[in-house]
């Protein structure tokens, strides 16, 4: 079974794979090192040790650089991508956890889980620009895509927390259900999507309104429902296809954007958290913390192809086209 | 601060935060409190091992913390959580300090006292709208025959931390275990919950023994000779696959691990325990909150800190959720439904219906790091897993539904 899986996959690699290059960075929480991984060949290509417990990471806007959350060293690293070595780095709080990046490619967007905050960041003067106040345990950071709102969520507060970017000021709280792990915008900006780990479900809200649209909840027929527990979400810009992170459940939940129905659920590795799109977003690759590995998911076929062994557990994934 | 004389004997409980102002609408506009209520009493418990500090407010800053977190909560919703702390002396008044606590309002209370006291309050008359969590007494017949409809219990019960602790031993194959039984009252309980887990889970006591420490002191010179020749000798037997320890007090169990006649792992009150807390648990964002605990009280948190947190961010759950403040709603959406708490145990912790029991997994842990978290995987429940810990709706004798 497994060998025919392999074999089909090999030929569905082939089929899809994309004409330039892409570059694979993986974050591994317990074993404190970056993965690299060669986006064509799906072959390690480098591990490179960075600081204390990694977690979120994302590209510089100009991907010469990769922002690491190094959690456990209450910083931020910059990892140069050529060198693959640590240049520097930047003021980020206490206990960085999760970040987004301007769609201009600054400032840096950083929750703080552990003070109640959120941290802006000028990544060039690498300088504090402000200090958002928000819920308990902030985590979650989205941004629209003109970048005028920030979307924060609060784990243990429970609420998404809608954040002007001009002003640094709260705007709206809306309240979803229990510990809000992430946020992400849809593509046209009218949406942002809240998973809840606890409660189970993804929230749609409404940019426009702040009201709730629905709420989308799963169901896999043989598993617990209190293993089913949402994390990360990633939409396509096509506005076709949601993807949801269901941790242990060890599945990924495809879902229709439009019509919020769930199309599947893709087994994928042990309690698998963050998801990442390639450029061209023919390709989903999931973290999957318990089984130390990313699952290749094949965006268009929606099947998972390959899974590729990473550091100890992974827990961010981004790919540099 | 306030002070309250309460009782003939001239038993003084002091109240933190004043009650006058608890009560009323705050000055701002809009912003509605929530008063909830803290009683302990204060009773020695000094840890035989010298590692350990002898804590003196063990529970009220997990109380503190909760209330700040639903403060935090709070301000996006005009929400104001206030704390007031009844603390008793060791054999005080605690019916005095509780019936203060009503007549200055209070419904919603935060009980940290053993299961006599317990049931004191919660059987006064006055007591009979008011919601009382259980944060510290885990006795079983408190879940069972000793039910009280306004109470409800965070604190897992000996039931749920044995039969926590024997799915690990049945996972591990350990199924023979030597149990050692403690001359207190809870020693004794806790060995029984020990010999119904292991009845429940197809485990076997081929031995069993009763020690009386008598009073021992935590210092002693040279202490450790006579215990290495004692230790041996009250675990002589044969074929067993662990040492359960039940010693609540803390009184000689430390002095087992490495000195059992078989070299066998010592599990129970000491040595691998079963907890609902423990300092080196950082799963399911735990961190966060060993971080902030720490940061606030200054010390590592607790079980019953843990429990008081839990207490106290029910309400404040409650009160997010139907934006009320009014205890009767916090009350009944707290027993409904809806209700589900995230407690860093990585799926929602909701309240048994038939017993008040809060359902939850129980860590299992060494006194420097995590070994395991139960319900184990394979030990099947037709609602919930969680349900395979503790006295389950047809074995509890308590129907509150």
């Amino acid at each position: 079974m497994k060998t025919q899986l392999s074999l089909a996959g090999a030929a569905l690699l082939a089929l899809v794979m994309p004409a330039a290059a892409e570059t694979i960075y993986v974050s591994n929480e317990k074993s404190n090192d970056i993965t690299v991984i060669d986006g064509e060949t799906l072959e390690v290509t480098a591990t490179v040790a960075v600081g204390q417990r990694p977690r979120g990471i994302t590209l510089s806007h100009d991907h010469k650089f990769l922002y690491i959350c190094a959690s456990d060293d209450d910083t931020v690293e910059v990892l140069d991508l050529e060198a693959l070595e640590i240049v520097g780095t930047m003021p980020s709080g206490p206990d960085p956890e999760l970040f987004v990046l301007h769609p201009d490619g600054n400032p840096l967007y950083i929750a703080n889980e552990d003070d109640n905050m959120v941290t802006v960041v000028d990544v060039e003067k690498g300088t504090v620009l402000a200090e958002v106040p928000v819920g308990v345990e902030p985590e979650g950071m989205g941004i629209s895509p003109d970048g005028a709102v920030l979307v924060n969520t609060s784990e243990t507060t429970n609420m998404a927390h809608f954040i002007d970017t001009a002003t640094h000021q709260i705007t709206a709280n809306v309240l979803v259900d229990n510990r809000p792990r992430f946020a992400e915008f849809s593509g046209d900006g009218k949406q942002v999507w809240v998973s809840a780990e606890i409660g189970g479900t993804v929230s749609v809200i409404d940019t426009g309104t702040k009201e709730i649209i629905t709420k989308i909840g799963f169901e896999i027929p043989g598993v617990q429902p209190e293993a089913i527990q949402p994390v990360g979400v990633a939409l396509t810009d096509d506005g076709k296809y949601a993807f949801v992170a269901l941790g242990p459940s060890n599945r990924v939940a495809v879902i229709d954007q439009q019509s919020f129905e769930v199309l599947e659920y893709l087994l994928v590795g042990q309690r698998v958290w963050q998801l990442g799109f390639n450029a061209d977003q023919s390709r989903l690759y999931t973290t999957n913390g318990n089984s130390n590995d990313i699952s290749v998911i094949d965006v268009a076929d929606r099947e998972v192809v390959k899974s590729i062994t990473v550091g100890q557990a992974p827990w961010g994934v981004v790919v540099k086209p | 601060m306030r002070f309250l004389r309460t009782s003939p004997i001239g038993v003084v409980v002091g109240m933190l935060a004043a009650f006058t102002g608890a009560f009323a609408q705050d000055k701002q506009a809009d912003v509605a409190t929530v008063p909830i209520a803290y009683i302990t009493e204060r009773i020695a418990h000094v840890p035989l091992s010298l590692v350990e500090p002898i804590l003196t407010d063990a529970g009220v800053q997990g109380a503190r913390l909760g209330i700040a977190d639903n403060n935090t909560t709070g301000r996006f919703l005009g929400q104001k959580f206030v704390l007031d702390e009844a603390v008793v002396p060791e054999g005080g008044d605690v019916g005095a300090a509780f019936e203060a606590l009503l007549a200055a309002g209070h419904r919603l209370i935060v009980a940290d006292l053993q299961a006599d006291d317990l049931l004191a309050i919660a059987d006064l008359p006055a007591a009979r709208d008011v919601l009382i969590f259980n944060t510290r007494a885990p006795d079983d017949a408190l879940r069972n025959d000793a039910c009280r409809a306004n109470v409800l219990h965070v604190i897992p019960s000996r039931a749920m931390r044995a039969d926590a602790l024997a799915q690990y031993l049945v996972w591990k194959k350990w199924r023979d275990w030597f149990l050692i039984v403690g001359a207190g009252d809870g020693d004794r309980r806790y060995a029984e919950a020990i010999r119904r887990a292991a009845t429940k889970f197809g485990a076997e006591i081929v031995g069993a023994r009763d020690y009386d420490a008598g009073s021992t002191a935590r210092r002693t010179d040279t202490g450790h000779a006579q215990i290495q020749k004692q230790m041996p000798v009250l675990t002589q037997g044969e074929g067993y696959d662990v040492v359960v320890v039940a010693d609540e007090s803390d009184l000689f169990g430390e002095y087992l691990p490495y000195r059992t006649w078989l070299p066998r792992p010592v599990v129970g009150t000491q040595g691998l325990v079963p907890t609902s807390w423990h300092r080196s648990f950082e799963q399911w964002g735990a961190t966060q909150m060993q971080n902030r605990f720490h940061a606030a009280a200054g010390r590592g948190m607790s079980e019953r800190d843990y429990t008081a947190w839990l207490a106290v961010r029910s309400i404040g759950e409650a009160a997010t959720r139907t934006d009320s403040t009014d205890a009767a709603t916090i009350e009944a959406y707290i027993r409904g439904d809806e209700f589900a708490l995230a407690g860093f145990k990585g799926l929602a912790l909701t309240y048994r219906a038939w017993n008040g029991q809060l359902r939850q997994p129980v860590l299992l842990a060494a006194p420097r790091a995590l070994v395991s978290v139960s319900p184990q995987e394979g030990f099947l429940h037709q609602h919930s897993e969680l349900d395979t810990l503790g006295f389950d709706r047809p074995e509890s004798t308590c129907r509150l539904d």
